[in-house]
């Protein structure tokens, strides 16, 4: 049996999102394994970032739930979470297909925003943060060296101090990233972390996401349409169209599954018959 | 140039304490983008409070220096918690409901709560002037008069000193606060978006509240040097001081801390001078026409950023 019907971090249960009377997301199940990496793939429209909206508490689910289960054995039904304890509690971060910095702070502060909460407990809510008692200051100086270490393992910390805004594309796209991992996720929700980057800087993002996942526990869910970084670094690939699930399993069954070639990778002009006719076209 | 030194020490002293209000202000408008027009009355009531410890524990200038100082102290503590009570509730029964909804609406339950503060207090503590005997009399005298000829003295009381002394350590502490604390960034991440804000974990409507108590706290300490200032406090304070305190952040930019502060202390500045030199009539209009040629030439105010909309 596969790692995520084993060992699912997060398990999607007959999900369905209505807009009025579009259906973005209809009965939608899958399981994204503790460890892997999961891709969530299909054409535009599929109701992709639907599913990450309702696990991350941007939109509530019209059925289903979503269940995170935490490595210490906690479960968190995200569906039903105000949107800051997804973050604080169940542990799940996710970054955004437009980037969504704090533009007017460092670099720096954007990171520490993201361990606020562990801080904020460190200060005693904010009285020892001004009279800079002292294990505020460890845990401001534990919280800057955290901040540090994923400047560097992103290849920002030369700019470490200067404002998030005037940071190019691609490194903004690496900050996100960075910035999530600051909150201590234990499932991190990437967004199409690699649309706009040139092939050096996709590759250099591939070397990233094995990098979280091998040395920080993390497994990460993500959506992506360069079919190069999915087929390449995913473990598990799931293949919506019009909101529902069409195929699912390794990068392999999926890249040869007939209707996933069909809805949305695509074949050569000569064999659209063949594939057609397997498909029931 | 004797009178020209005495007319700067009042400015300085009504600066601080616009200065004191806009940050509530401004503060406000940073993390929610909205006016809240009760601060004013937020400021009024801080001040009753204040009124009402001092008489009620008879606090008067006859008590020995040290105690006085202490007795004061005290009394600020409680009037600032007391006053953030009132902030709070404020923003959590008029504002907080509101959030979402659109942008008119508590613009408009921000009115309706600063005419339920001032009718309050005017029913629950009368709408006469309530005065204070002065508890801080005395002063330095600068000059003797006679430097220039003129005979004009120059006066620094102890209270000013105190208004101008509380002021900059509150502003020092403040802007630390603001800067160096996780709550402070927190602030400062909400005002620039407040759902990322709260994707990474941070409690945005706690956040909120907080940045409502922090402003009643210093509206209260502002209250508090108001009427040992001025001596004299009714439930209408509020109105002018606070449109006062508003002007004074918009033309600081709004959304700036250090903005507001240095607003408060123009403007503080601009009426102190208008009214000795030219006629104390006028003096409001002189304020608000400043702001109006500001405005115009520097729609985003002195310290405020410019919007710059990224395509």
């Amino acid at each position: 049996m596969s790692n995520w019907d084993n060992n699912p971090v997060l398990a999607i249960e007959h999900l369905t999102m209505r807009f009025g009377g579009l259906v973005a997301v209809g009965d939608l199940s899958f399981n994204v394994g503790r460890g892997d990496i999961t891709a969530l793939i299909g054409p535009n429209g599929a109701g992709k970032t639907t599913v990450f909206n309702c696990a991350t508490g941007f939109y509530k689910p019209t059925e289903g739930r979503i269940v995170m289960n935490r490595a210490n054995g906690e479960h968190y039904l995200l569906e039903r979470m105000p949107d800051f304890q997804i973050s604080a509690k169940a542990k799940v971060a996710r970054t955004f297909q437009n980037i969504r910095l704090f533009g007017g702070m460092t670099l720096l502060e954007n990171l520490m925003v993201a361990q606020h909460n562990p801080l904020m407990l460190a200060s005693n809510f904010t009285i020892g943060g001004v009279f800079g008692l002292s294990g505020f200051k460890s845990a401001e100086r534990k919280a800057v060296d955290k901040a540090r270490y994923w400047l560097d393992k992103t290849g920002l910390l030369d700019r470490a101090d200067g404002p998030a805004a005037d940071l190019p594309y691609g490194d903004q796209r690496r900050l996100e990233i960075a910035r999530a991992m600051c909150s201590g996720p234990e499932l991190l929700c990437l967004d199409e972390p690699a649309a706009g980057l040139n092939p050096k800087e996709s590759a250099e993002l591939n070397t990233l996401l094995n990098a979280i996942r091998d040395e920080h526990a993390t497994s990460i869910l993500l959506i992506e349409h360069d079919m190069s970084v999915v087929m390449e670094i995913s473990d598990h690939v799931v293949v919506l169209d019009y909101g529902e699930k069409i195929s699912d399993g390794t990068p392999e069954q999926v890249k040869n599954d007939p209707k996933v070639i069909a809805a949305y990778l695509g074949v050569p002009d000569d064999e659209v018959d063949d594939v057609e006719e397997e498909v029931g076209l | 140039m004797d009178y020209f030194l005495q007319q700067l020490i009042n400015g300085v002293t009504l600066g601080s304490i616009y200065g004191l209000i806009a940050i509530g202000y401004t503060m406000v408008y940073g993390i929610i983008g909205m006016i809240n027009f009760a601060h004013g009355d937020i400021f009024m009531v801080g001040s009753f409070i204040a009124l009402i410890l001092i008489v009620a524990f008879g606090i008067t200038s006859s008590l020995p220096i040290v105690l006085l100082i202490l007795a004061l102290i005290g009394v600020l503590i409680v009037s600032m918690a007391l006053t953030s009570v009132w902030g709070w509730t404020v923003e959590r029964i008029a504002y907080r409901p509101l959030r979402g909804s659109f942008r008119l609406a508590p613009l408009i339950t921000a009115i309706g709560a600063s005419i339920a503060l001032q009718n309050f207090v005017q029913i629950s503590q009368g709408a006469r002037n309530k005065p204070l005997q002065p508890l801080i009399p005395g002063g330095f005298t600068l000059t003797e008069g006679g430097a220039d000829g003129s005979g004009f003295i120059v006066q620094l009381s102890y209270s000013q000193i105190l208004i101008i002394v509380v002021t900059t350590v509150l502003m020092i502490g403040f802007t630390m606060l603001i800067n160096k604390t996780s709550l402070g960034r927190a602030q400062r991440a909400c005002e620039q978006d407040r759902k990322m804000a709260s994707l990474l974990g941070i409690n945005v409507d706690r956040t909120i509240s907080l940045t409502f108590v922090m402003g009643a706290a210093l509206a209260s300490v502002a209250g508090l040097m108001f009427l040992l200032y001025y001596g004299v406090i009714d439930f209408y304070i509020g109105f002018l001081a606070g449109v006062k305190a508003f002007t004074a952040a918009v033309l600081g930019g709004i959304g700036s801390l250090p903005g507001a502060m240095l607003g408060g202390l123009l403007i503080g500045l601009i009426e102190t001078f208008w009214s000795g030199y030219f006629s104390v009539e006028y003096k409001d209009v002189a304020a608000f026409s400043i702001l109006a040629i500001v405005l115009i030439f520097m729609p985003e105010g002195l310290l405020g950023k410019p919007e710059v909309e990224k395509v």
